[in-house]
């Protein structure tokens, strides 16, 4: 009997090994940001189609808003425009759009034939701004509190159901109770 | 015959060659240190949209930025580790092909030295037991014959 323990014992450790592995596979490719709880990365940009103007990150202090990132050449980001138009339509939230590394008039195109859910867009040609919020693919859809704070990072197309699952619980209740 | 196969092995080889040449990276740096701890920092860290690319071999327009960002710290006179550091704070510690020891990367490191204790403890144990065996085995063998 003794000499099974030993072998049960590496089995049982294997199996909680992987059984953790399995469980947090959904996540799998999902990089954790370092940015969550931390002050959203400082820039000050020029808005699209306005560029006598810029949009700096002291402008969005003091309340929530959504960051999203977004380019006409990234396929998922026509994916998730019906959704973004959607959850401006709930009103609780403004998103913000960071045009990444994209053709002004593209960008200009697109917003005007699917219809523009951002209250304002920034457009980051160079892209600079892009790897301060540690940007590695559009769309990426970040949450900032009135305080500055990065509260949660989306990677990834975004659906009602994202937002209701997981960006409304983080919001305050008044806040969220608006849809 | 012969000749051709020659020309033919040459003109292989200068293929070869000139695509060794044609890297995706062109970026030449003012001073062969410079240019040495460039290629260093590139090659050491990951490209985050292909995740199994170093930056410097990727053509990826994001690991194109990055490799502008380790070229404009570097002439700016930041250290290796300034670099580093900047590309953890954003992107996390996983942008590092080489991670560092730390409490999220404790079991990455201490694992392969764990897998090697249990190994030699193993290893300890059977040849215990198979020298117990020979001990065994080597009892005089007349013995058992007359007491059976």
């Amino acid at each position: 009997m003794n000499r099974f323990i030993l072998p049960l014992g590496i089995f049982a450790l294997l199996a909680i090994v992987l059984a953790i592995g399995i469980k947090r596979s959904p996540e799998k490719g999902i990089i954790p940001s370092p940015l969550i709880g931390k002050a959203a990365p400082q820039f000050t940009l020029p808005v699209l189609a306005d560029s006598s103007r810029t949009l700096s990150s002291a402008d969005l202090k003091g309340r929530w808003y959504v960051f999203n990132v977004w380019g006409t050449w990234c396929y998922e980001c026509r994916a998730e425009h019906e959704a973004l138009l959607e959850i401006q339509k709930l009103a609780q939230v403004p998103i913000i759009g960071l045009d990444w590394k994209d053709e002004e008039p593209d960008a200009v195109r697109w917003l005007a034939e699917l219809g523009n859910p951002y209250e304002v867009v920034a457009a980051d040609r160079e892209g600079r701004t892009a790897i301060d919020w540690g940007v590695y693919g559009a769309p990426e859809t970040f949450l900032v509190d009135p305080q500055g704070v990065v509260v949660y990072k989306y990677v990834g197309a975004m659906t009602l159901e994202a937002w209701q699952t997981r960006f409304v619980p983080r919001l305050p209740p008044r806040r969220a109770a608006k849809s | 015959m012969m000749r051709r196969v020659v020309i033919h092995t040459v003109l292989v080889c200068l293929l070869v060659a000139s695509a060794s040449t044609y890297a995706v990276d062109p970026t030449e740096m003012p001073t062969p240190e410079l240019q040495r701890r460039y290629l260093g920092l590139t090659h050491e860290l990951r490209c985050m949209q292909c995740q199994n690319e170093a930056i410097s071999d990727s053509p990826v327009s994001l690991a194109a930025d990055l490799r502008r960002q380790v070229r404009e710290m570097l002439l700016a006179g930041k250290s290796d580790d300034d670099v580093r550091n900047y590309m953890v704070a954003r992107y996390g510690d996983f942008i590092l092909f080489r991670p560092r020891v730390a409490a999220s990367t404790i079991w990455l490191w201490a694992a392969p030295g764990v897998l090697l204790l249990i190994g030699a403890a193993v290893a300890v144990r059977i040849t215990k037991q198979r020298a117990a065996l020979v001990a065994q085995d080597n009892e005089p063998v007349d013995e058992d014959i007359r007491s059976s």
